[in-house]
């Protein structure tokens, strides 16, 4: 088992033409992912070979994310199209009814990613939307649906969720002795689709996962949402961590969503919003993975 | 700040006073002649709370204009220098009201704020009136039509004098806060004149960043003057930099990781002498060396600086290129003419860690006068940063 990714899903990718596209889908590729085809309407019918990375791969560019799936049974797709264009893409594949979408693109309009959540809602949320800027999902030694390096560490009990990239690999790379069910990168935007909740409630329900790592930032509101579900309803144990104590006021540090407006936003309230949840919060990654071994060499 | 706000209103047909920008008395006068009659001076800062702090004065004619924005331009307001003030015809004021749309994060979806009680700060009548201050959620794909107008004016009890006016006027600042890609747009306070005509006296507006390959009219509205001169040179090579005020000169990549060293460095820091950090600086996935140069060069340039500390968690990005890119960092300063004389703490994780290490080693060990050293781990290397601040410092 695993969260929202797992060896069964078949990925395409919308985009895969492109630099960043290609190249990702090589990796995904080489690390045992199922991706079966992309997506570019001008550049429909294409094959592309990528037996380089996977023996059997060669995939046929199709002209719309439903063709996709129709073709190769595809459930999974990752979006690499440039931010103009990303809107639009992720209506194409929420009409599609994709089950899952990542949204690897950074830089999106709020407007345009307010408008495209409104619309996957106003389709009654079929399609489950990870991101927008963010390094996706990963189910070590399963499948990678994104950009996150699969050769950090293995399959194992964690569960991992985090607004950002870096220190997702960081926190997998600090506890690679013990494993990852799943690693979900929610990205840092200010309106991003899946949130901390909703990996905390799949963690939750998923049997292979034991203990639950959660990382924050500044910004919003959605620590403290998350602190008050694990009060209620995660009986597994969350440790957490919360970047950006020393972030100034009304400064926007790299991600759109990483400012502190006011008194609110702060690390601080996140930090005391979790551990009155009963969550450990480490002041340093490598003191969070700590907190984390910790609980497993309890068990 | 508000001329700017203003600007984006008028553009989209909301009724504003006449007003003119001045930097100058002498421009102020010229603003206050053609305006004519009573006006007011009013400095332009991106911060609240001008009017108590003395930046909002009202002037009987063109000389008063002249004196009074004498004695704005100039002030120091919570740390904002004015260098402009906005001369406005003078309105008497029958009524204050307050009207808004903004980003909700938490629900993800915008938000309209409105009240009959304008005028003062609109977290100070959340926090004290909350019953006074209507919110009304807002579909991003079915936006505010007259209906939905008529619905927030209702809810905030606009009374039917002024309610035909306020329905338009929420109808038009929805098109400023959609068509500019604004994450908020603020009318405080939106005043009935005596007359009953509805105006919209002050305002802001929030832009969105990630919008601006839509709004080439966009760029002017950023306040270079203000502006750090480190963050203004930064933003010139398309660096995500920000200056705070500290010693330790921090470089890493992916924002999470940036932000998450600061803190480290901070808390190392508080065992020696109190050191900081002194800015973030994110160089992305990427790490170039000609980004590492860059980045390396605002950073030594900061005259607070100490010590550097590059921390690097090798994903898509191989260690072994970011220490290429730390070893061409210092061959293009010194072809440029800098050389590296602060102390710098590496540390390099992750995605061919030890290849990177060894590249550093050895680029240590070619070139005496390299004063770089490596650690192992984030923590440690943070504490080792901060111990050298702290010596030098």
């Amino acid at each position: 088992m695993a969260i929202f990714l797992d060896k069964n899903s078949k990925v395409i990718v919308q985009g895969i033409t492109g630099a960043e596209g290609t190249r990702h889908t090589q990796r995904m590729l080489r690390s045992g992912t199922r991706v079966v085809g992309g997506v570019n309407a001008r550049k429909a019918g294409q094959e592309l070979d990528f037996t380089d990375f996977a023996s059997d791969a060669v995939l046929t560019v199709h002209g719309s994310v439903a063709e996709a799936m129709d073709k190769t049974g595809a459930n999974v797709s990752v979006a690499f199209v440039p931010p103009k264009f990303t809107k639009d893409a992720v209506i194409e594949a929420v009409d599609a009814g994709i089950e899952l979408l990542v949204v690897i693109t950074e830089g999106i309009p709020v407007h345009d990613t307010a408008e495209f959540w409104a619309y996957a809602q106003s389709k009654g949320s079929k399609t489950r939307i990870i991101g927008p800027n963010c390094p996706g999902v990963i189910s070590p030694g399963q499948s990678n649906a994104g950009i996150i390096p699969a050769d950090i560490t293995g399959p194992g009990p964690i569960g991992l969720v985090s607004k950002s990239g870096t220190l997702t690999y960081q926190m997998m790379y600090e506890l690679r002795d013990i494993g990852f069910s799943t690693a979900v990168g929610i990205g840092g935007d200010p309106v991003i689709g899946t949130t901390h909740i909703d990996a905390l409630e799949a963690f939750e329900a998923d049997p292979e996962t034991r203990g639950i790592v959660m990382i924050g930032e500044i910004g919003g509101d959605a620590e403290e949402r998350a602190a008050a579900y694990i009060k209620e309803h995660v009986t597994k144990p969350v440790v957490g961590y919360v970047a950006g104590f020393t972030a100034p006021e009304g400064k926007t540090m790299g991600h759109a969503g990483a400012i502190v407006s006011g008194s609110s936003g702060t690390a601080q309230a996140k930090k005391e919003a979790l551990e009155a949840a009963g969550v450990r919060v480490g002041k340093t990654p490598t003191e969070t993975a700590g907190l984390m071994r910790e609980i497993f060499q309890n068990m | 700040m508000e001329y700017q706000a203003k600007e984006l209103f008028a553009k989209h047909d909301v009724p504003v006073l006449p007003g003119q920008v001045a930097e100058t008395p002498d421009e102020a006068r010229r603003a206050a002649e053609a305006i004519g009659g009573q006006v007011v001076v009013k400095a332009q800062v991106k911060i609240g709370g001008r009017g108590k702090a003395g930046g909002v004065k009202l002037a009987d004619d063109p000389d008063d204009a002249v004196a009074k924005s004498e004695a704005i331009l100039g002030m120091d307001i919570k740390g904002h220098t004015v260098h402009r003030v906005l001369v406005t015809e003078a309105s008497d004021i029958a009524e204050e009201y307050y009207v808004s749309f903004l980003l909700d994060r938490a629900n993800r979806t915008f938000l309209a704020m409105a009240s009959v009680e304008g005028g003062v700060e609109i977290e100070q009548l959340a926090a004290e009136r909350p019953e006074a201050l209507a919110m009304i959620p807002v579909d991003p794909l079915a936006g505010v039509d007259a209906a939905k107008a008529a619905e927030i004016a209702d809810a905030a009890g606009f009374s039917a004098d002024v309610r035909d006016q306020v329905v338009t006027i929420l109808q038009q600042l929805w098109t400023v806060f959609t068509t500019e890609d604004a994450t908020l747009v603020e009318v405080n306070p939106l005043v009935k004149t005596p007359d009953g005509k509805i105006v919209a006296l002050d305002g802001k507006v929030s832009l969105d960043d990630n919008a601006a390959f839509r709004h080439d009219d966009h760029a002017r509205f950023e306040d270079s003057a203000a502006a750090d001169p480190l963050e203004a040179r930064a933003k010139e090579k398309d660096l995500n930099y920000v200056k705070l005020s500290g010693e330790v000169g921090i470089i890493g990549n992916g924002a999470g990781l940036v932000m998450s060293t600061l803190d480290v460095v901070a808390y190392a820091g508080e065992e020696f002498n109190g050191v900081k950090p002194a800015n973030f600086l994110d160089i992305g996935g990427g790490a170039s060396a000609e980004v590492m140069a860059n980045g390396l060069e605002i950073i030594l340039s900061d005259p607070e600086v100490v010590s550097v500390f590059v921390n690097v968690f090798g994903g898509i990005t191989a260690c072994d290129a970011v220490a290429n890119g730390i070893v061409h960092a210092f061959e293009l300063l010194e072809s440029r003419g800098d050389s590296v004389t602060k102390p710098l703490v590496v540390r390099l994780d992750g995605n061919n860690a030890e290849e990177g290490r060894r590249i550093l080693a050895d680029f240590v060990a070619s070139a005496a006068a390299v004063n770089l050293e490596q650690v192992d781990t984030m923590d440690g290397a943070a504490r080792r940063a901060a111990e050298l601040a702290a010596a030098g410092k």
